[in-house]
């Protein structure tokens, strides 16, 4: 109905037909090498959660150059295309389908939203591409379905929520009241809803004396501040993040509710550098993983050490649990493309055979080792600790670090998080590791 | 407001251009879409999208010849894809959801236009906007109910009791959004010849005549407002079953804007313009978002100016200028 094709756009169209034949032809038969191997990534490059995105993205880019310079995967150089989740989901949907169908890429990255990520891992299903989801946090991926080309490469909501839960249980067991203040969004709802299964399972009769989803984005807290104040509880919790996080921080801090109340803030090592001194000390704070700059104990220390210098260089600034989970995924996609290689003798593998590689890999990040699960969740470990403030960073870091393994606080395969989380006992706590010094 | 919605739609409202003019055009329009969508497989998706954005957009051209627009326009759409995200558990028949999704846009088009008919240019407007930002905020809050901002998984369909292969169902989606376009087409462009029609005009240019003539102003807007509502569900319906998964974003106001200002890149003068609109939006939108993931909103943005400066007839009015030069 529409005759918009113009002259340049059927030429687009043309060129971009023959690209696709070109790559069809590289694609079928005996899986020759390929020139160049494709990774497409959605991350957000605009909108709010572009504090996230934008410093994923640059990670990818320094870590790409150097696998690059090292010879690339599998003797194959790494070219990355990035997509915007800004402008919604029919919209990412399509990007992801031109991803796979114009630009051939050989393996997805996906999403930091969940509704991003919802929306493309059933098209994995369907396109039958190896999608690493990089970022998103939802339980309802593996446990509503299964998906046998999507990978978790990080952990998830049910373990970023307990393992804060469990660090309180541990630092205040007395705790009487609580009050929560999340984003009125998907994930502000989830994780109240996983905190407080979890809570009442552990530790039971805590009251909660206020529940409040200010809106996603809102400029000015002193409302909820205020009824804080007057509600004294003795725990508030927050999982809240970005701009959201530093505004409702810095609010709060200027009304000193930090004196009176214990924070926990699941999501705070991503604000805790434009906070700076603002953070007050001793509450409590996540990262979404282990990947502290001050991390105890990390597995290869030189590794760590090279990325954050290596990052801090190029950016000027310390990499954040985004960039962590991008390195994450870039070392799965490493490690899936070694292994799918080696089961291949040398060969090239095809959609299916590179699928099959990540069931049940394990791939080491400089803290740590994950290994994805036989649904697709990934174990990453997670480290909960007190805000406090060191010589080495103008930011808090955690002190009286708790490590907690990943399997210990993540829901069993096929387990719904929910149910899961319910049947906890309060001698749950007797499996929490001691804290370590940081 | 009311003056831009003018101006958008002079050059047309001053030619009758509903002569013959158009049905090359269309036609071409649609060889040249069959024939994108076989070539360059992933744009099949883009242009359904683009399809059903654009029976949308036709329903907002039907306000725009009353002088009105309408910034809440999208909770059609979204009543629509809600609509088959919640119902497609049950029923999975496209067929049957297709209609149902109209259905109960076009109820709640009632509804509404009952309400915001009365009002006029700014007023209208932003009631519209209020309305929407209500049924974003609906969808967003009743979490338990429709899983907020991650929005709902749409189960695979099934067409005419049959679960076709992916191609297939790509194939089926765009032919369904392109022969519900041609006819959406066809009846906007008869209604809008028709004397009822005619009269969404006279609302534009004075009411007060239309009253004396003895035909209700609030009567015509209305019927148009339901009408348009209609197209609006339809397109959410279509949205919904070739995306395959709805968030409460379908209902925001940048989602309404998006459906004006494609109306506005395309032309209010034919029934073609929403259609060329929606195609250039969309692929403007992904071959930027493709060259410059970081600015692509900069240059959708840009190509708008360049439209409101040098084709404030949209690119329809630019086309039938071009036509009625060379005729």
């Amino acid at each position: 109905m529409t005759s918009a094709i113009t002259r340049r756009e059927a030429m687009f169209g043309a060129a971009a037909t023959a690209g696709s034949l070109l790559l069809a032809g590289g694609n079928a038969g005996a899986q020759t090498k390929p020139t160049e191997l494709r990774v497409g990534i959605t991350t957000f490059l605009s909108g709010a959660a572009s504090v996230f995105g934008v410093p994923a993205r640059n990670a990818a880019e320094l870590i790409f150059e150097d696998i690059n310079k090292a010879g690339g995967i599998g003797g194959v150089p790494v070219r990355a295309y990035f997509v915007d989740e800004g402008p919604g989901t029919d919209h990412l949907v399509g990007e992801f389908r031109r991803l796979v169908q114009n630009e051939g890429v050989h393996i997805m990255f996906a999403s930091i939203s969940s509704g991003s990520c919802l929306a493309c891992t059933p098209l994995s299903d369907e396109m039958k591409k190896t999608t690493l989801l990089w970022d998103c946090g939802t339980q309802r991926i593996f446990e509503e379905g299964k998906h046998p080309f999507a990978f978790r490469t990080q952990g998830y909501g049910t373990p970023e929520v307990l393992a804060p839960l469990l660090y309180l249980l541990k630092h205040k067991p007395d705790f009487k009241t609580l009050a929560v203040i999340n984003q009125d969004y998907a994930w502000g709802r989830d994780s109240w809803e996983l905190w407080k299964a979890g809570m009442e399972a552990l530790k039971p009769g805590v009251r909660v004396v206020a529940e409040m989803f200010p809106r996603f984005g809102a400029p000015d807290y002193s409302t909820e501040v205020t009824r804080l104040l007057a509600a004294r509880p003795d725990v508030i919790l927050s999982t809240s993040w970005g701009g959201d996080l530093v505004t409702l921080v810095r609010q709060a801090a200027e009304r000193r509710l930090f004196d009176r109340s214990t924070f926990v803030l699941p999501v705070a090592e991503a604000s805790m550098q434009t906070l700076g001194k603002t953070m007050p000390a001793g509450h409590v704070i996540g990262a979404r993983g282990d990947h502290w700059n001050n991390h105890p104990k990390p597995k290869d220390p030189a590794k760590l050490a090279k990325f954050v210098e290596a990052y801090r260089a190029k950016y000027n600034e310390y990499p954040i649990y985004p960039c962590h989970h991008m390195a994450q995924a870039i070392a799965a996609m490493q490690a899936g493309f070694a292994r799918a290689i080696a089961a291949k003798g040398g060969g090239w593998p095809n959609d299916q055979e590179l699928a099959n590689a990540f069931r049940g890999l394990t791939f080491d990040t400089p803290t740590s080792s994950i290994t994805l699960r036989e649904d697709g969740q990934g174990l990453e470990d997670q480290i909960v600790g007190l805000s406090s403030f060191t010589e080495k960073f103008p930011f808090a870091v955690p002190k009286d670090m708790i490590i907690f393994p990943a399997a210990m606080v993540s829901a069993p395969v096929g387990q719904k998080s929910v149910e899961w989380l319910k049947t906890l006992k309060p001698e749950f706590l007797a499996q929490v590791p001691a804290p370590v010094a940081g | 407001m009311s003056g831009s919605a003018n101006s958008l739609s002079r050059p047309a409202g001053a030619a009758p251009a509903r002569s013959l003019g158009e049905g090359l055009p269309a036609l071409l329009g649609i060889a040249a879409l069959v024939l994108v969508a076989w070539a360059v497989p992933w744009l099949k998706f883009v242009l359904t999208i683009a399809l059903a954005k654009g029976i949308a957009v036709l329903g907002i051209l039907l306000l725009l010849r009353a002088g009105q627009v309408s910034f809440g326009h999208a909770m059609f759409l979204a009543t629509g894809a809600y609509t088959v995200a919640f119902v497609a558990p049950f029923q999975t028949e496209a067929l049957l959801l297709l209609p149902l999704a109209a259905l109960l846009a076009t109820l709640l088009g009632l509804a509404v236009g009952l309400f915001v008919v009365r009002y006029r240019d700014i007023f209208f407007g932003m009631l519209n906007l209020a309305l929407s930002m209500v049924l974003y905020s609906l969808l967003e809050k009743l979490y338990e109910y429709t899983k907020g901002t991650d929005g709902i998984r749409v189960s695979v369909l099934t067409f005419a009791g049959l679960r076709p292969e992916r191609e297939t169902q790509e194939w089926l989606m765009f032919g369904l959004a392109l022969l519900l376009a041609v006819l959406f087409g066809l009846l906007v462009r008869a209604y809008l010849a028709s004397p009822m029609g005619r009269a969404l005009a006279g609302i534009k240019t004075r009411e007060t005549r239309l009253e004396f003539m003895g035909v209700s102003a609030r009567r015509v807007l209305l019927f148009a407002y339901v009408l348009s509502a209609l197209m609006g569900g339809t397109a959410g319906a279509l949205v919904a079953m070739t995306s395959r998964h709805v968030t409460p974003q379908l209902a925001y106001w940048t989602s309404s804007g998006e459906l004006v200002f494609i109306a506005i890149l395309g032309g209010a003068g034919s029934a073609l313009g929403p259609f060329l609109g929606a195609a250039a939006f969309e692929l403007v939108r992904v071959y930027a978002a493709a060259a410059v993931a970081d600015a692509w909103q900069m240059i959708l943005g840009a190509v708008l100016l360049l439209v409101i400066l040098f084709a404030p007839g949209g690119i329809w009015g630019m086309l039938a200028g071009r036509l009625r030069r060379s005729a």
